[in-house]
């Protein structure tokens, strides 16, 4: 009998500005729904960060997220679960912050956590809000595969990628990564960054089930199908009936490259 | 020269959009008006008191609360009771009335630096300050710092303010004259950060309704002018002033937030010389704002229409509609004025529906259906509003029987408005 997946929200005092903690709602209830004992814990910045299977951090203001980051480095938790192998799912601030440098209010570079080979620097011209369509490659995730991921981002930084670093998606809509690349977010072992904010989880539940799988040390086909007819039918008003198979068995990795900027 | 042709022209597309049957004319006649003169409001409001609402929640309904408070006495009070709260919509309600001298404006949050400076009101309320429309406010501590140094600068102006939400104190502090109410405030999350050291804000459990940073910098809840009280076993309200005075809040509104919304009314009535039980007997009469809380028949049934637009105010209603055992319409847009981002809907403790017969709807029924379906509430997904609220007067659950009399219907924004203009 293995011990309850522990699934912790870190710090939504700081960082859960667009409805981010939904994402380790999603997680849990996948977990509990296929009679895996689960436990999620919402973890405040004024407490030492609990020992976990799954981190997902969300997005949050500038002030907020230069707090959190501090808070995160100085606790040092974070990085040790996530060199054991812990699961990390971290939305836009969240995301900026897993990476080395991320800009403050003023564009002066933070340091960041470091689980991701990225930075970010603050953007030129307006910022990148509205909805995003990304296809995740099929070498990515190997030989796991992801269908068609939608969500919405908003945010004003830019963030490249190191040398070598994989990014999580191509965009086919909207902005993502915003360097030039046509790249949304960014993967390394069991780390996920992406900029599709909030309940990101939500319009794409292959990624929770995949991030369960990767914590359960399990394929995620190996997982009990759930009656997943609400997120179809959500996926199916956000893509349309060509692209929103949540299934993930009929990928289709035809990369557009019309909205690459 | 181009003030008369300014009112000329304002007056003018009003009455065209009116007859032409594009609603009531207040956005377009103003924002004609504004492009002849840009100095328009300015001129508008000299010579009149000018008394500004804002904030995230309870604007509209505030905005009602104090031009019938204001007019207690019976002086001519000119309002844009509408909900129009950009400049275009303060022009056309001023336009419609030039004789009052007194004027009570709701203002869009964002605006609310410009609309003060234009106006040099003597009046300003600050109800509380939550995210809403990230799309498009981006960030709530933002807002609160232009507010701030708007109301610095503004060293005429009384500010009437809820001491409860940090944010708030924040931006009013900075004011010279500030009355402070004990409104509560029922969502902190978006309060949990000290805006004056980013520290951390603690908020006391003993029912005082004290809080304060706990990085020692000072920043702390002021003493407040009056505090709203739940008595009788909460079923009543009472606002308690500090100098001893108590007195009963009776509306024909629901909710608690509305009794918090007319003491902070009450107070703001007080610095001009209107009695407090005056104000209070006034506001008293209303019996709906802008169709807010108003019985409506749709499509044959009956239902009590309610607006909620984001998590603080989600939660207000929430706690309302708690007590109540009948069907349940929900209804999400994501249209331009409702913000093209639902993700709110997961800071929204929709577990509390868990037993209701629940109907979502709108444009964004999908995304609702998904946040209810791990909130544990059964419902169905109907995306046309008014078969939604058809199915839900045919739904019964457990605790309910099939006759219920009314329907229980909350929108957002636009989901609310395309409800309240649906035939009967």
């Amino acid at each position: 009998m293995r011990a309850p997946l522990r699934v912790v929200v870190v710090y939504p005092d700081l960082l859960g500005t667009y409805g981010d903690g939904g994402n380790g709602l999603i997680l849990t209830r996948r977990a509990q729904w296929r009679g895996i004992e689960a436990e999620l814990a919402q973890a405040s910045s004024d407490a030492p960060l609990p020992e976990a299977d799954i981190y997902c951090l969300g997005g949050g203001e500038d002030g907020p997220q230069v707090r959190a980051a501090r808070a995160l480095i100085d606790d040092r938790t974070l990085v040790r679960r996530a060199d054991a192998g812990a699961v990390v799912l971290a939305v836009c601030a969240g995301y900026q912050i897993v990476g080395s440098t991320f800009p403050g209010a003023d564009g002066t570079p933070h340091e960041g956590v470091g689980l991701l080979g990225l930075t970010t620097s603050k953007g030129v011209g307006s910022r990148a809000v509205g909805e995003v369509t990304a296809e995740v490659a099929a070498t990515v995730l190997a030989p796991a595969t992801l269908p068609t991921l939608t969500g919405f981002e908003n945010h004003g930084g830019v963030t490249t990628l190191a040398e070598g670093i994989t990014p999580l998606a191509r965009v086919t809509r909207g902005v993502g990564n915003g360097d030039g690349s046509g790249t949304e977010g960014a993967v390394t072992g069991r780390v996920m960054g992406t900029y599709l904010h909030g309940p990101v989880l939500a319009r794409n539940p292959a990624m929770a089930d995949l991030l369960l799988a990767w914590a359960l040390d399990t394929d995620a086909s190996a997982l009990m199908p759930l009656d997943d007819s609400a997120h179809e039918r959500l996926r199916l008003a956000r893509l349309g009936p060509h692209r929103a198979g949540a299934t993930g068995r009929k990928v289709r990795h035809r990369v557009r490259r019309r909205n690459d900027r | 020269m181009r003030y008369r042709l300014a009112l000329t022209t304002t007056r003018a597309v009003n009455a065209t959009s009116r007859r032409l049957g594009r609603g009531q004319g207040t956005v377009a006649g103003g924002r004609a008006g504004l492009k002849v003169d840009p100095q328009l409001l300015r001129r508008l409001t000299a010579g009149r008191r000018v008394a500004l609402i804002s904030g995230t929640n309870g604007k509209t309904t505030t905005t009602r609360l104090l031009a019938v408070a204001l007019g207690a006495h019976g002086d001519d009070v000119v309002s844009n009771e509408t909900g129009s709260n950009m400049p275009p919509g303060h022009v056309a309600a001023l336009v419609a009335n030039r004789r009052a001298k007194r004027a009570v404006l709701e203002v869009d949050e964002i605006y609310l630096p410009r609309v003060l400076a234009a106006t040099g009101a003597d009046m300003v309320l600050l109800l509380n300050l939550s995210r809403d429309q990230l799309d498009r406010t981006n960030e709530v501590r933002m807002v609160a710092n232009r507010w701030r140094a708007a109301l610095a600068a503004a060293p005429h102006t009384a500010v009437i303010a809820n001491a409860d939400d940090p944010l708030v104190v924040w931006a009013a502090g900075a004011a010279a004259q500030v009355s402070w109410v004990g409104a509560g405030l029922s969502w902190h999350l978006d309060a949990a950060g000290c805006p004056s050291c980013e520290g951390r804000i603690t908020f006391a459990d003993d029912g005082t309704g004290e809080w304060h940073c706990e990085s020692g910098c000072g920043f702390a809840r002021p003493p407040v002018t009056a505090t709203l009280l739940l008595t009788d076993h909460g079923s009543t309200h009472h606002g308690l002033w500090a100098d001893g005075r108590s007195y009963e809040i009776a509306l024909n509104l629901p909710g608690r937030f509305n009794r918090a919304n007319a003491l902070m009314v009450a107070v703001a009535a007080e610095t001009v010389g209107i009695d407090a039980a005056d104000a209070l007997a006034a506001m008293g009469q209303i019996e709906e704002v802008a169709g807010r809380f108003a019985t409506r028949v749709l499509g044959g049934v009956p239902t009590r229409l309610m607006l909620a637009k984001n998590p603080a105010g989600w939660s207000e209603l929430l706690d309302l509609v708690a007590q109540d055992r009948g069907p349940l319409v929900v209804s999400i847009n994501a249209r331009t004025a409702d913000g093209a981002d639902p993700s709110w809907l997961w800071d929204v403790p929709f577990e509390r529906l868990a037993g209701r017969a629940v109907v979502a709807t709108g444009d964004r029924c999908a995304d609702l259906s998904v946040r209810l379906h791990y909130a544990d509430v059964a419902h169905l997904v109907e995306s046309d509003p008014l078969t939604g609220v058809h199915t839900a007067a045919t739904m019964g659950d457990d605790a309910t029987p099939v006759d219920v009399t009314t329907v229980d219907v909350i929108g957002n924004y636009t989901a609310f408005g395309e409800l309240l203009g649906a035939r009967p």
